[in-house]
């Protein structure tokens, strides 16, 4: 693992970059106990990448790049500017909510104030819009990069395919992203490819591709960097594959006991990336623990809070249900 | 401090109901918001529930390892604040639920421009079922009254007109009525005419049996003849039998069964008689049905006695007295008034002597048994006697009989109502 | 005025747009370059407006749609060209999951204001994956437009119509009527409504509404049927989906004998849905039930039987005239 001060990152950044962390762990673990209480009906976690999406995302301008992220990228979504409330709106089913209004599942994260794509749940096709969208760069002369992750179970699409061999021709201004937990639901990697890594495939596209350890947040971050920089230089886009871990289940509906092991579980349970990266923290002596539990409180207040606020907001309108049909 | 229920949540996509494995908390525990209560495992999942609200554990309503529907308090609990309505509400609904659920109510109005079907103002307006049937069985539906939406003529209203039509009267003795078990409707109240006299309107039904007359008589060439039976022998028959029947089947044996079966007997020799015309065609019916005149106070109807040939005198006394019984209790149902193939008219039971019946559209004819009066006459053997007569009168479609073949009939008739004898079996 | 093919009318129609908007490019497999498309309805805008405005896409129809969506959602008013109809069908998902879905799954926040233009129809010796009609495939997702021109008035003025629109719209050409049908359309700039059918000729005693070539033979035998003293309504559905009600009412209770025709099968064809527009509400002026003649129940179709599975003039005249006579 590399170090935090490697990243080169300044100690407020890392900080900030920690509040993230530990506000999609604590959100994400309030939406599971909504769920289980029955007021939210469905939930998909990002337990165990947490810190592989705060270093993805800490590698691009959130105030000019775009991003088309897949169901587990809450963390990712609120570095972007998405706010925890708004993501509660959205599990809610809140007028409020920012990526649908309260008209997709939860977990569709989307903002068009923050230029967060809305992705759809037939899953990849968010990787064929991303060229669309960096394309659309070109032509306008303009600098953004385009973001765009999935799972790796979405590998296996037509569209996976057919978005990288497009960007690889047209040299778009775009980063493939892969998070690779190894299950797509409960089918293990060994029976969803035969490639011992994802980021081998960059190869036909000929295109730079990496795979990259996600719980370790310096090296995660400069692989992600070095491909926004190849994207801002026009050299065209890159593949890396982000290898995270799946602490729960795939989803509130889903019990994982019952294809995986106990002895997986608690390894998967000592590797934490949360408490991993917290250990980093005081080792460098970033933040010492004391100053982590204060943080931690802080942000168990602010996911409260958010939780109080969204539960007010008003449901959409019945009579909204025929709008936006057609321009 | 208040009360509230936990309840069992929904726990997964079409999960109905989970086991509750373990108790995590016990009555009298102080708990906070969101710290877990119990373990729960159904089909998908299984989980900790945690607590929707802070407070103390005030009663578990179920046993460990009980399986609870969704929805179903599991514990009840004592939190801070007002007893108020919406703190009994149950949670809100899951946003899935919502998305679910809420078109339902509103997806019927979902095709605003859609316009509606216009009233029919103005010229009614009639569906080709309607069209079709009115036109198949002559009904005018400008003399009907609509049901529908907009008074439209529906379908059914066309099919109880042709009901009506099928029972309405067929003779000019006949008296006005309703050819439904229901009673007309209550005649509006007189209007004064100049010279006194009153105008009543006439009733949807008295203006079908009216076209049913004029149908009749504008499409049927009709002919009319009378011959004259000697049933002296047919009324010693009924008297000999008159006690006996009365004591055993509670009604009294009248003469008119002895009339309806010779009428079916006869039919079964000259089947032209048991015809109809339809299209240039002459249909023959197999089956003889025949529709006899049952008359209340203010109505007269026409059932039909099914398969006539096939019931023994008796057999056919008790149908007639079923048929008149529905009629007076109103039960009379549409298969008691349909099929008919032949009408016999009762018209002697009120005196008429002779009379001429209108044919009961489209039936081949139709036979009046007046009434039986004593005679002196001539007998056989040149002996003069008092002898029991009556007339039948019998109004036929000149278009697929003639004279001869109704005088044939009427023969045939006369020959066995003649040949009644004393001790002829009547079961 | 000037003449043009029904061909020449979509490339015009593409000119004018590229010219009048920037942000309008066109892709799909063979349309840039000197080749512009295998039927050619991209001529001449590369060489007019560069090849990153007007390029060939990999041979992949879901990148197609995909792509275009993407730039959609960026404002671009991206043209996609899909070979053939039939080939569409790879790309069913991005249609359907995407672009029908984006303005309504976000409340109008993004949107996919694209053209998905496509050849299709039979009698061209194509084969089963060469004269497909699929437009049913699609009739049915809200959020998306379904139509095709069958005149050259429509071909220039609805695919600018479409160019502009802010919702996606599958265009669909028949290639029968690429180089067949002619006339003079006005020089200057014009547009047709994409939710309006249009009544071509009218008519008192039958309706006959259709589109792409088996229009051309309604047109025909409403001209042969004149001598007959049979006068026909004739309507150019045009719009596919949504239908244009208004105009089918208009048109089936004006005589309220209505023809229908379609070179598809007829099982849950587009004809079929306003067949059922007409039974829900035309009942009381209907004084015929509504015919449909269409393609038989068997695959569109077999390469050496294709004249005996589309329905020919003859047919159609045959049915107008045994409709006149009801």
């Amino acid at each position: 693992m590399k170090t935090l001060a490697a990243s080169k990152l300044g100690k407020d950044d890392l900080i900030a970059t920690y509040r993230l962390i530990k506000l999609g762990r604590r959100l994400d673990e309030r939406l599971w106990q909504l769920n289980r209480i029955g007021k939210v009906a469905f939930h998909i976690s990002g337990q165990g990448s947490e810190v592989a999406q705060a270093a993805m995302i800490k590698a691009f301008n959130t105030k000019r790049d775009y991003f088309l992220p897949y169901y587990r990228d809450m963390t990712a979504a609120m570095g972007w500017g998405v706010t925890a409330e708004q993501i509660m709106a959205g599990s809610l089913g809140k007028a409020a909510d920012p990526s649908s209004h309260g008209r997709q599942m939860p977990n569709h994260y989307g903002s068009v104030a923050h230029r967060i794509v809305s992705f759809g749940s037939t899953v990849t096709t968010q990787y064929l819009l991303a060229t669309g969208v960096a394309y659309a760069a070109l032509l306008d002369h303009k600098d953004y990069v385009t973001l765009v992750t999935t799972g790796e179970g979405s590998t296996a699409q037509g569209d996976f395919h057919e978005a990288l061999n497009i960007a690889s021709i047209k040299k778009l201004p775009v980063v493939f992203a892969i998070e690779n937990n190894g299950y797509a639901i409960s089918t293990p990697n060994r029976e969803e490819f035969a490639v011992k890594q994802l980021a081998e495939r960059g190869k036909a596209y000929n295109m730079p591709a990496e795979a990259v350890d996600g719980h370790d947040f310096t090296a995660t971050y400069q692989a992600f960097a070095k491909a926004v920089s190849r994207a801002e230089k026009g050299k065209g886009p890159t593949l890396i594959e982000v290898m995270v871990d799946r602490l729960t289940g795939h989803s509130s509906d889903d019990n994982q006991n019952v294809y995986r092991s106990k002895e997986e579980m608690a390894a998967l349970k000592e590797n934490d990336n949360v408490p991993l990266f917290e250990k980093q923290l005081s080792e460098e002596k970033i933040l010492t623990p004391a100053e982590i539990a204060n943080i931690d409180a802080e942000i168990k207040e602010m996911v409260n809070q958010a939780t109080q606020a969204a539960e007010k907001l008003p449901a959409p309108a019945a009579e909204t249900l025929l709008d936006h049909v057609y321009a | 401090m208040k009360t509230i229920e936990l309840k069992m949540p929904q726990l997964g996509e079409s999960v109905t109901e989970g086991v509750l494995t373990s108790w995590l908390v016990k009555a009298g525990d102080e708990i906070a918001q969101y710290d877990p209560v119990a373990e729960v495992e159904n089909d998908k999942v299984v989980t900790e529930i945690p607590a929707s609200e802070g407070g103390t554990v005030k009663e578990l309503l179920v046993q460990e390892n009980e399986t609870v529907p969704v929805d179903a308090p599991i514990m009840t609990l004592t939190v801070a604040g007002e007893a108020t309505e919406a703190a009994a509400k149950p949670a809100p609904q899951a946003p899935e639920k919502v998305t679910e659920e809420t078109p339902a109510t509103v997806t019927q109005s979902n095709e605003p421009e859609k316009p509606k079907p216009e009233p029919a103002a103005g010229q009614p307006r009639f569906s080709p079922a309607v069209l079709s049937l009115a036109q198949a069985h002559d009904i005018d539906l400008n003399h009907l009254t609509g049901t529908g939406k907009h008074q439209r003529i529906t379908r059914k209203d066309v099919q109880r007109a042709i009901e009506q039509k099928a029972a309405a009267p067929t003779t000019e003795a006949s008296k006005p009525a309703p050819t439904k078990p229901a009673k007309p409707a209550a005649p509006k109240p007189a209007a004064k005419s100049a010279d006194d006299s009153q105008a009543v309107p006439a009733s949807n039904i008295r203006k079908t049996i009216a076209r049913n007359m004029l149908q009749s008589v504008h499409e049927i060439p009709q002919a009319w003849t009378m011959i004259e039976v000697d049933v002296t022998n047919l009324a010693a028959l009924r008297n000999q039998n008159k006690a006996a029947f009365k004591a055993d089947a509670g009604f009294s044996l009248s003469y008119f069964p002895f009339f309806v079966k010779a009428v079916a007997q006869s039919l079964k020799r000259h089947q032209r008689l048991n015809s109809s015309w339809q299209d240039n065609q002459i249909i023959h019916h197999d089956d003889i049905n025949l529709g006899i005149a049952v008359a209340t106070d203010d109505a007269l109807y026409v059932p039909v006695i099914k398969h006539a040939d096939r019931l023994s005198i008796a057999g056919i006394a008790h149908e007639i007295n079923r048929l008149a019984t529905s009629v007076r209790e109103g039960k009379l149902t549409a298969a008691d008034m349909s099929g008919g193939t032949f009408t016999v008219n009762n018209t002697g039971s009120f005196g008429s002597v002779a009379s001429m019946g209108i044919i009961n559209y489209p039936q081949a004819a139709i036979l009046q048994v007046e009434t039986i009066r004593r005679e002196v006459a001539v007998t056989k053997d040149n002996q003069i006697g008092i002898r029991q007569k009556v007339n039948l009168c019998l109004t036929l479609d000149h278009r697929l009989l003639d004279g001869l073949a109704a005088g044939h009939f009427l023969n045939d008739l006369k020959q066995i109502l003649e040949n009644y004898q004393v001790d002829t079996e009547i079961y | 005025m000037t003449e043009h093919t029904y061909l020449e009318a979509l490339n015009l129609a593409m000119h004018e747009e590229f010219a009048r908007d920037p942000g309008v490019v066109v892709f799909g497999e063979d349309v840039g370059g000197d080749k512009g498309g295998v039927f050619g309805a991209t001529k001449g805008l590369a060489a007019a407006f560069g090849d990153q405005r007007v390029f060939n896409s990999p041979l992949g129809e879901s990148g197609i749609a995909g792509l275009a969506i993407g730039l959609g959602l960026m404002g671009h008013h991206a043209i996609a060209e899909f070979q053939f109809a039939d080939y569409i069908l790879p790309a069913v998902n991005q249609i359907m999951s995407e672009a029908a879905r984006m303005r309504y799954r976000t409340a109008g926040d993004w949107t996919a204001p694209i053209v998905f233009r496509t050849p299709y129809g039979g009698g061209v010796h194509g084969g089963f994956y060469h004269s497909q009609t699929t437009d049913k495939v699609f009739a049915g997702q809200p959020g998306l437009r379904i139509v095709t021109p069958s005149t050259v008035y429509d071909a220039k003025g609805l695919l600018k119509a479409a160019i502009r629109s802010e919702d996606p719209v599958l265009f669909y050409e028949h290639k029968r009527l690429y180089r067949s049908l002619k006339a003079d359309i006005p020089d200057e700039d014009y547009v047709v409504p994409l939710d309006k059918a249009q009544v071509l000729q009218q008519g008192d005693d039958i309706t006959v509404m259709a589109y792409g070539t088996m229009l051309q033979h309604a047109l025909n035998a409403a001209k042969a049927l004149q001598a007959e003293d049979i006068s026909t309504e004739v309507v150019d559905l045009r719009t596919l989906y949504p239908l244009d009600q208004e105009t089918i009412l208009a048109a089936a209770k004006k005589t309220g004998k209505v023809l229908l025709i379609s070179e598809d099968t007829k099982e849950a064809s587009i004809i079929n849905n306003v067949a059922a527009i007409i039974a829900e509400q035309a009942l009381f002026d209907l004084d015929a039930p509504v015919q449909q003649l269409a393609g038989p129940l068997a695959p569109g179709m077999s390469y050496a039987l294709e004249d005996e599975f589309l329905v020919s003039a003859e047919q159609v005249q045959a049915a107008m005239r045994e409709l006149a006579q009801f």
